[in-house]
Formats: structure tokens, sequence, C-alpha cells
């Protein structure tokens, strides 16, 4: 696929390890999306509602944002739809099972050195590359 | 008022960055886990470039007695590494590996015109729920 400028990546990568430190440093909280989203819906977590609410629904306000003024991204997914459900029902199980995903764990966590967010992002990244790979290499063509 | 307004905000910086480094895309997420094809370092960029403004957080957290807005920090003490860690990062991982879509890019991307993150985003809340009634919930601080 075409790379994507490094510049963007860094800057767009600068803009998430920002909007996570304001969390921290201001609502005392990590900035992690799949807790905040199960509190969101009512479904426990330690952040209180209405501040995991406004979040995620922060997250597609700032893409629609950029969508509009800076770049407007092209989604290309190639999965089936069987395969996004499938897919979807193990990231909201998984997350909740846990505790996090790639931004409670992934940058929140490691940035804290908490030794079950390392462990838990080197998993879900090899069980990520795993699946990539049996996909498109093994079962896949 | 006080923390949701700084919650939204944070919100949008996150969806922000997620479409400017272009991660709303689930090609070139599965892109980067495709270890073996043809890989983007794009999320490698990403979550480095997050990674300093995070970790300068956590640091300067340390610091300080209670964040800006509130009360007190609210930060996972939980450092034991269990089954339902491990188990649940793996299923997120693989769910990740087969739709190229975690957490945050599927809420962000709703919004931007293709129909999988909305059909991803309610089979990940079906696993929310299903994780909500299926296993007993931990009383962790």
């Amino acid at each position: 696929m075409e790379p994507l400028s490094p510049l963007a990546a860094l800057s767009g990568g600068l803009l998430i390890g920002t909007a996570t430190a304001l969390f921290l440093l201001l609502n005392g909280r990590i900035a992690g999306v799949s807790g905040m989203a199960a509190t969101a819906l009512g479904m426990g977590g330690a952040t209180p509602r209405g501040q995991a609410a406004a979040f995620v629904i922060g997250l597609p306000a700032g893409a629609l944002l950029v969508a509009w003024l800076i770049r407007s991204p092209t989604v290309v997914v190639t999965s089936s739809p069987v395969l996004l459900i499938v897919a979807g029902l193990l990231v909201g199980f998984g997350t909740r099972l846990g505790s996090g995903c790639t931004s409670g764990h992934g940058v929140c966590g490691i940035a804290r050195l908490s030794p079950r967010s390392l462990l838990a992002t080197a998993t879900f990244m090899a069980a990520g590359a795993i699946t990539v790979f049996l996909l498109r290499h093994v079962w896949g063509g | 008022m006080r923390e949701w307004l700084p919650a939204v905000v944070v919100g949008i910086l996150f969806g922000a960055g997620l479409v400017l480094s272009d991660m709303v895309n689930p090609a070139r997420v599965q892109a980067f886990l495709d270890v073996a094809g043809d890989w983007d370092p794009t999320l490698a960029l990403v979550m480095g470039a997050a990674l300093v403004p995070s970790a300068l957080a956590y640091w300067l957290r340390r610091r300080l007695e209670r964040p800006l807005l509130a009360e007190r920090f609210a930060i996972p003490e939980n450092r034991s590494l269990d089954g339902r860690l491990l188990a649940g990062a793996a299923l997120f991982g693989i769910g990740w590996g087969l739709a190229g879509f975690c957490p945050g890019p599927a809420l962000s991307s709703i919004v931007l015109g293709a129909w999988q993150p909305l059909l991803f985003v309610a089979a990940m809340v079906a696993g929310m729920i299903v994780h909500r009634f299926a296993v007993p919930e931990l009383r962790l601080a």
C-alpha cells in the first residue's frame, strides 16, 4: 500500500499522545477507549459516565474535523460482513476481559511502564500479526 | 462541566490524531501487522510519537499531588499478570487482525462515510455486553 508521509504519522501520534497526557494531568485518568466506551454505555468502569461519554463523542467529532480541514481518509475494509462481526465480537469481549486496548494498554500503559500493559500489548500485537499471517499467507493467497 | 469539557476535547484530539495518521484505515493497520508481507511501519511511528507526550505526562504526574481539575488520580494499581489479561489481549488481537479495527479507530471512523465501521462497532458493543453477562466482574481499584 502507498506509504503515509512520516510527518503525518508522527504528528498524528503526537496529537494522540497529547490527548492522553491532557486527560491524565487534567482529569487524572487513563484515556482508554474500550473502557470508556463500555462506561459510556453503562457497563461499569472507574470513569464517571458523563466524562466517558464526552470522550467517546469527541472521537468521531475530531475525525470529522480533520476529514474536513486537512485530509479525508480512505477507509479501506477488505473483510466481509461476517468477518467484521466476528472481529467486532472478539474485540469487544477481549478488550473487556483484558481491561484495555491499543490506547489504554498500548499508549497509556506503556508510557507508565505498567507490567500488565506491556504484557497485554505484546500479546495483542503478536495475536494480531499471527492472525494476519494466517489470513493472508496461509488461508488466503 | 469541569471534567467533561476536557474529556470531549481529549476525545476530539484523539480522533483527529487517528485520522491524521491514517489509523482509521484498517488496510494500513493490517499492513503493519502483516510482517511477512508488504509491511507498513506507520502504526509503529504513530505509537512511538504518542508515547512521548504520554510518558512525559506520567513522569510529571509523580510531581503532582492531584490532577489540575479533579480530586485525585485514578490510575489502575493492579499489577497481577493473570489469565484474564492474557486471554483478553489474545482475543482482542485476533479480532484486531481479522478486521484491522481497534476500538478508537472504529468509533472515530463511523462518521467518515463507510458502513463497515458501524457494523464493527455494533458487534463490538455486543461483545462487551456478552462479557458483561458472561464474566463475573472483578472488583479492582
